[in-house]
């Protein structure tokens, strides 16, 4: 047996089995569950950097259960159509990669974070939990265990963002708006399964792909999916469970919660590329997804300044910031009918978009984490009761001037290189939007500084005298993220041309992603 | 005609949910919205795979000749049915500790987080 041909699984497979084997282990041990869920979530890591290291050299990989190819005939003549798989091409392990580092680092915050809670183990479990789902929706390519693994993502982190919903009132508010939010859109997901099933007796993303009319029917089902996706992913104008469950949610939980959104950001994009392509009116779809960018831009960023909640006001942010991805992403979309245009910005845009997923994850991980740290020290998310920070927590400081800096865009950093192409290419496509995309990182920017003055800068305030400096996990936690940070930003070259391009090629060629499944047939 | 009746059905049962998500106050009543929503999308799957006069779909057992309904959606159904047992427990648990806290499953009043 070749292991190595079974790693999309082994991915997924050990957090898994991770996760239930952490009540048995808390029984024996209480303080092993934490370095149990690190040690699975290392090794997901990884597997995951090894597969990516085989996709990029090697090209999609299709893993099929029970079966070594997709439409294998058994002996007795039994014949499935299309058997379940996973399907993992370049953009599949991009976000895979993302979510990877991030529940990793999670974990190892989380091992300092959580000493004030009770029944840590169960922390643990649904964490490990949530990383499946986040995984599972990622490489899968079939649409039905799409909507298996979103509901698995959503009840996990209800159940984490109302974890400390036992002696507070506000995180059970959260939980109970994001459940109602992500039931209704994993139920309409469903529907629209109901109406291609219906139509095709199709399941797979790829073989759907191939056959897909875009009759009436279709048109109903994209309907029912970009807004129950969009508003998973927390784009304005269905934004509003994201800043009640970042806000609530423990820090490092909020920094996961990030990659799941973008999972479902994913999803989105899977299905108007893989799945219609330009079977469908692409500037019509564009222009929505363009729209929903430019609002979630805007409103998320005006809401954010009047925050006085340091998460609250970085939720707003996160809102703010998916805007530039739907934007990106929805003028490649828009041009996509249009190879010309596609050549000369629109492939550019998808990338600054794509590229910016990644860069999200990370400087908004950076600063969640930041927060959380704060909150750990003084006990409160309040600014307008902290100040003078800077002086007992430096190592924070400097992790939320690099983060800072990062979301704003200003240049050694991560967010300026995404940023930039978006905003280069957007200007080729329509200067209004990308004077917008302009003027809304200006306001971020005003936005962080207040935040670093109110929070950070000041007299030593004689209420905060205990507060120490974050404890070690959670600084190294904070400290990689940071490293990762500046390594983009200087090299933002090579991650554009080795991860992102690749992603965003394997997006715009259907026929790339449907043959890999059906191949001969 | 009599044949599209379940699917007239499967309308109403996704409307009354909407309806009651949108317009009912109670903590409780919207999570039995979310149910007669995810029953109402269990009916179309359903729907979906049903044929006249098949029998079950057990292979071996079938006698020859006989057409049988779509496996599939049975199997779909089944997965979202025990999907849907997990949402509404959850939802059902977190509206019991926010009456806890709060005294009361009044939206109106239920409303700490704002702005």
């Amino acid at each position: 047996m070749n292991l190595s041909n079974h790693i999309p699984i082994l991915i997924i497979a050990i957090p898994l089995l991770a996760a239930f084997l952490l009540p048995l282990i808390n029984r024996i041990n209480k303080k092993a569950t934490g370095i149990l869920t690190t040690l699975a979530l290392s090794v997901s890591l990884l597997l995951t950097i090894a597969l990516a290291v085989k996709i990029l050299t090697v090209g999609p990989q299709v893993y099929v259960f029970g079966a070594t190819s997709p439409s294998l005939t058994l002996p007795s003549g039994l014949k499935f159509p299309i058997r379940i798989m996973f399907q993992i091409d370049a953009m599949s392990i991009f976000m895979g990669l993302i979510t990877a580092v991030v529940s990793f680092l999670g974990a190892i915050y989380s091992l300092s974070f959580t000493k004030k809670y009770d029944g840590v183990d169960k922390y643990y479990s649904l964490l490990l939990l949530l990383t499946v789902g986040i995984f599972g929706m990622e490489f899968t390519g079939d649409i039905f265990n799409f909507f298996v693994f979103l509901e698995i993502a959503s009840i996990a982190s209800v159940a984490l963002i109302s974890f400390r919903g036992v002696d507070l009132g506000e995180p059970a508010e959260a939980g109970f708006k994001y459940m109602v939010v992500s039931s209704i859109s994993a139920l309409m997901v469903l529907f629209a399964i109901g109406i291609f099933y219906g139509q095709y007796d199709l399941l797979n993303f790829a073989a759907l792909a191939s056959v897909i009319k875009y009759s009436q029917l279709d048109k109903i089902a994209l309907g029912l999916l970009i807004p129950v996706l969009a508003m998973k992913a927390g784009a304005v104008p269905m934004h509003m469970w994201t800043p009640d469950a970042y806000s609530e949610a423990p820090a490092p939980i909020t920094m996961i919660l990030v990659a799941a959104s973008q999972a479902s950001l994913y999803a989105l994009f899977r299905v108007v590329f893989s799945l219609y392509n330009i079977s469908l009116n692409t500037l019509t779809v564009g222009w929505i997804i363009i729209i929903f960018g430019l609002l979630s831009m805007f409103i998320g960023v005006t809401m954010a300044i009047i925050q006085k909640d340091i998460k609250r006001l970085m939720a707003y942010h996160a809102i703010s910031q998916t805007g530039y991805m739907l934007l990106g992403v929805g003028v490649g979309l828009a041009v996509l009918a249009n190879p010309e245009a596609l050549k000369d910005y629109g492939i550019t845009a998808m990338e600054g978009g794509i590229f910016h997923i990644m860069n999200h994850a990370m400087y908004k991980g950076l600063l969640f984490l930041t927060a959380g740290a704060l909150f750990f020290r003084t006990g409160t998310r309040d600014l307008n009761k902290m100040g003078g920070l800077a002086h007992y927590m430096k190592y924070t400081t400097i992790f939320f001037i690099i983060g800072a800096a990062a979301i704003a865009g200003l240049p050694p950093f991560n967010g300026f290189a995404s940023k930039l192409l978006i905003y280069e290419s957007v200007y080729k496509f329509n200067p209004l939007l990308s004077i917008i995309a302009m003027v809304v990182s200006i306001l971020t920017l005003a936005s962080f500084v207040k935040v670093f003055h109110s929070a950070f800068l000041g007299p030593k305030l004689p209420q905060f005298k205990e507060v120490k400096e974050a404890p070690r996990s959670m600084v190294f936690a904070m400290a990689v993220l940071s490293c990762i940070i500046i390594f983009f930003g200087l090299f933002p070259d090579l991650i554009v041309k080795n991860l992102v391009h690749p992603a965003v090629m394997s997006l715009i060629e259907q026929l790339q992603y449907t043959g890999t499944v059906l191949g001969g047939m | 005609m009599i044949g599209n009746l379940p699917y007239v059905a499967v309308v109403i049962f996704i409307g009354l949910g909407i309806y009651t998500l949108m317009f009912k106050k109670n903590l409780i009543k919207i999570a039995i919205g979310v149910v007669l929503i995810q029953n109402g999308v269990n009916l179309f799957l359903i729907t979906l795979g049903y044929r006249k006069g098949a029998v079950a779909p057990i292979y071996t057992y079938a006698p020859s000749g006989q057409i049988m309904v779509l496996p599939t959606p049975q199997a779909l159904t089944l997965t979202s049915i025990v999907i849907g047992i997990a949402t509404t427990a959850l939802i059902l648990s977190v509206a019991m500790m926010i009456y806890k806290h709060y005294g009361t499953l009044d939206t109106d009043q239920v409303r700490r987080l704002k702005g």
